[in-house]
């Protein structure tokens, strides 16, 4: 069973400007724990300092403060556990034009992480590899998608492309940082089901970024609100959503679009 | 209030065709009808790439090179009972026309407004074109009554936009719009970059203002929940064509085309029974499009065909 | 599922159609095939016609004479044949041209995209040398390098000419390289844990390709109006035969005064044609790092197939 913990995270930000600048904390004493099976959902507005966390846990970052430990042992920054780290976190990213690199094929896309962790070597093995993995993601034919490029696929096409590639190290955590928001609507829910079901399957621990309150009571079994980089209430999906304790909370809840109001009205 | 939109319409619109030239013309628009009426806010839904914004453009005859407006009618019916073509405006006509009786808040509207001048400088901007009798001081203050009626205080005509936060900006944008007091406003995404706090408080100026000051407004987004708040009817757009319009409760109750019913079965219900979706009772069977290049597809490509 | 539905009016429209590597190709354009079959005229003239032509400085008893049968291009004041000249002149310009070009692109490409990809000290550093070699004014270098290297080889010649032209482009490189790096692809790669150099190499080149295509053709142009400007003012290569020192010769010769057009008319306007036909390429290139510039030429309106009076009139409506 593996587990991902935050624990009294703090990030700081220097701005430069002028002649001393100031200091953003983009994350103020974070704490949560991910377990193997579980979907949490952090949700939060834009500069709520969810997708700091998200950088923080890939190591793009460094915390300022804290710790981020993974089964029970501190990551390390370099060397084989840093490595190791790697096998298990992976990311889906926001920008399904962003993600994929306009130059290389699906093909070396998917490639890549499979030989840098391992997994496959040699052509055969590689080429089987990759094509497993579009199938996991529904992504067929497999042989035409793969030597595609990214610009020849549609958005959501591309999505599934970058949860193949998260894939690809079999990893036991995978964080989405709002993986559908820059996709069109009626294609959110299938994505969403997607990372749902392989979740299910692969009994993974996924933490869920979003704004969306609707998706995040969906998708997951506890929702965490961030604001001005605090946890400002967390708890399982229905209760948050449905008894909402802390202002912040409640302003979220309401300001939704709910179309069953009007016809209360 | 009258919002019949078809005994009292604001702006029809007939057989409205857009295309995109070049080397292999794109019909963005295809053979568009509707019509809005006075007061009355039409929700215009669809997916990215479905012509809704085409279409708002070339109405307001906003579109460039290489969009072109092929075929149909746009019809503006004033209140004092006078028909403008549209599409037959030009010159002074036109710019006279331009904001005064139809105005149009832009998506992406916080990046709208020129960052080196400041925001008094850019409303002041609106009178001095289309009301140059008005004199320096009434100006002045009428900008300042304009921020207030959007909720911005009136302090704010000194600061330049990059010092207003995205809502603020946002608020300006409408200000501005309806400087003249237009009785068609056209909205495009207005409120889709913004926190959905802000949003909520947006959403609310506007059916305020609406009830205020009477205007009609076509609201064009992707979000058909917030349009379900909101609108009187909506239209929903699919690859250029109107697939579905009608009134904003019948259509949330009784969805009749098989891509409304997707579109509402795409937003789960922030408030009903966990696993619904936001218009419970749809078939889930609906979500499991998009993964799979259809082979057909494909094979048609292959071939060199063109692809619809 | 592919669709060829309109975005957004301000994005121009481009039809999924299947593309590999040529995507990053140039649309060839009338622009594109012109730029080239000059370019390409005038290189093969300077690679081929000296094969065939012994000796351009040998002298003759002739002296100054207009051109015809036996001197196409006539003869220089000491009989020496101007059409071999102007091969041996076009081989030696080219030579300096991709010469400077490949130096500076090195250059300019270690500077700015290492420096920019590394961060930290080293990009402060490569930062803080592009910038002052980009102040250091180059002309006066130049002539300064010049005094102290009187007898130059084409060699040091190009050296001297990529030393004072690389900065511009590696700070160009540095910040398209800064952009690049905060890609959400580039830092898929990191998670993914590859190497620096690889992903150097693989993520961030090829996206750079075009850039540095256009700052290659660029580089070319300015080595060879550079080098003629030099000769000219004497400060040349004087040994060896380029476009610049034929003009120099000229000068000296005095072709103006005597009408000899034969002697400098020819080099001048080669100049002239490889500058505007390696201009008309890189256009094309441009092309490529800014789609939208496709939409806005003639070539791209005909094929609208709209008569001249409906796009006079829709060109009057444009929003601009």
């Amino acid at each position: 069973m593996s587990t991902l913990e935050f624990r009294n995270v703090v990030k700081k930000y220097h701005l430069r400007g002028g002649w001393r600048g100031t200091t953003l904390t983009a994350v103020n004493d974070v704490s949560f724990t991910l377990e193997a099976g579980k979907t949490i959902a952090l949700v939060g507005q834009s500069g709520s300092g969810k997708s700091t966390i998200a950088k923080l846990l890939l190591q793009l970052e460094r915390p300022t403060s804290g710790q981020i430990l993974f089964d029970g042992k501190t990551v390390p920054r370099h060397g084989r556990g840093a490595r190791e780290y790697r096998d298990h976190v992976q990311m889906v990213f926001q920008d399904p034009f962003a993600s994929l690199n306009p130059f290389h094929s699906i093909e070396h896309h998917l490639a890549r992480p499979l030989i840098l962790h391992g997994k496959a070597k040699g052509r055969a093995e590689v080429q089987a590899g990759v094509r497993r993995l579009l199938e996991r993601v529904r992504l067929e034919p497999v042989d035409d998608v793969a030597q595609r490029r990214p610009h020849e696929l549609s958005g959501g096409q591309r999505q599934r492309v970058a949860i193949a590639r998260a894939l690809a190290p079999e990893p036991s955590v995978l964080i989405a940082d709002e993986p559908v928001s820059m996709l069109d609507v009626s294609i959110r829910l299938g994505i969403l089901n997607l990372l749902a079901t392989l979740q299910r399957e692969e009994n993974l621990g996924v933490l869920y970024i979003t704004h969306d309150l609707a998706t995040a009571r969906h998708f997951s079994d506890e929702i965490l609100v961030m604001y001005r980089g605090e946890i400002v209430e967390r708890g399982p999906s229905d209760d948050v959503i449905l008894n909402p304790q802390h202002p912040y909370t409640k302003l979220l809840a309401e300001a939704a679009p709910n179309p069953e109001r009007r016809l209360a009205r | 209030m009258t919002r019949r939109h078809d005994s009292d319409p604001v702006l029809t619109i007939e057989n409205f065709s857009v295309d995109y030239l070049g080397e292999r013309t794109v019909h963005a628009v295809k053979n568009v009808t509707l019509s809005l009426g006075r007061g009355e806010i039409l929700g215009l839904a669809g997916e990215s790439g479905c012509g809704k914004s085409t279409l708002a453009y070339g109405v307001a005859r906003l579109l460039k090179l290489p969009g072109m407006v092929t075929s149909g009618t746009a019809e503006f019916h004033s209140r004092e009972g006078q028909t403008i073509d549209l599409r037959a405006l030009a010159g002074e006509d036109l710019r006279a026309f331009r904001w005064n009786k139809m105005s149009m808040v832009f998506q992406g509207a916080m990046n709208s407004l020129n960052p080196v001048i400041n925001i008094r400088a850019q409303m002041e901007d609106i009178f001095t074109t289309h009301r140059p009798e008005i004199d320096k001081d009434e100006r002045r203050k009428l900008c300042g009554d304009l921020l207030e009626r959007v909720g911005v205080d009136r302090s704010r005509l000194r600061s330049f936009p990059h010092e207003l936060s995205g809502g603020m900006r946002q608020r300006v944008m409408i200000a501005m719009a309806m400087a003249l007091g237009p009785q068609v406003m056209i909205m495009d995404e207005p409120t889709t970059a913004l926190d959905v706090v802000v949003q909520r408080e947006i959403l609310r100026e506007i059916t305020r203002l609406r009830e205020e000051l009477g205007f009609a407004a076509i609201f064009i987004t992707h979000d058909l929940p917030l349009l379900l708040e909101i609108s009187d009817r909506i239209a929903v757009m699919k690859d250029g064509e109107i697939v579905e319009l009608g009134d904003a409760v019948e259509l949330y109750a009784n969805p009749k085309h098989d891509y409304t019913k997707r579109l509402l079965a795409s937003f789960p219900s922030l408030t009903g029974k966990r696993g619904d979706f936001i218009r419970s009772g749809l078939p889930t069977g609906l979500l499991d499009v998009d993964a799979v290049v259809p082979v057909d597809v494909v094979a048609r490509q292959k071939r060199g065909g063109s692809d619809a | 599922m592919t669709s060829t539905s309109a975005l957004d009016p301000s994005i121009a429209v481009s039809g999924m159609k299947r593309k590999s590597a040529h995507a990053l190709m140039p649309s060839v354009s009338p622009k594109l095939i012109a730029g080239l079959s000059i370019a390409g005229a005038i290189i093969l003239f300077g690679l081929i016609i000296p094969l065939f032509v012994s000796n351009p400085t040998k002298v003759d008893n002739i002296g100054l004479s207009a051109p015809a049968a036996g001197h196409i291009l006539g003869t220089t004041q000491t009989g020496q044949d101007l059409f071999g000249q102007l091969a041996y002149a076009t081989r030696g310009s080219l030579i300096i041209g991709f010469l400077v070009g490949i130096i500076a692109m090195i250059l300019s490409g270690f500077f700015g995209i290492v420096g920019a990809y590394a961060g930290g000290w080293l990009d402060e550093a490569f930062s803080l040398f592009t910038n002052v070699m980009l102040v250091i004014p180059g002309l006066p270098l130049v002539i300064i390098i010049s005094a102290y290297v009187p007898q130059k080889s084409l060699l040091i010649l190009a050296g001297v000419l990529a030393i004072t032209s690389w900065a511009g482009g590696a700070r160009v490189l540095r910040s398209v390289t800064l952009s690049l790096r905060n890609r959400d692809y580039v830092a898929a790669s990191r998670v993914s844990g590859e190497k620096t150099w690889r992903i150097l190499l693989v993520e961030i080149l090829p996206n750079l390709v075009p850039i540095l295509a256009s700052q290659f053709v660029f580089a070319i142009i300015f080595a060879i109006l550079g080098e003629a400007g030099l000769s000219f003012l004497g400060l040349g290569a004087s040994g060896s035969l380029t476009w610049g020192t034929m003009l120099f010769f000229a000068q000296n010769g005095l072709s103006l005064r005597l009408g000899a057009w034969w002697w400098f008319v020819p080099p001048g306007l080669l100049i002239a044609l490889f500058g505007a036909a390696l201009s008309l390429i890189n256009f094309s290139i441009d092309e490529i790092i800014n789609p939208k510039l496709r939409d806005q030429t003639r070539s791209a309106r005909k094929k609208w197939q709209l008569s001249k009076s409906e796009l006079k009139k829709l060109e009057l409506e444009d929003v601009r």
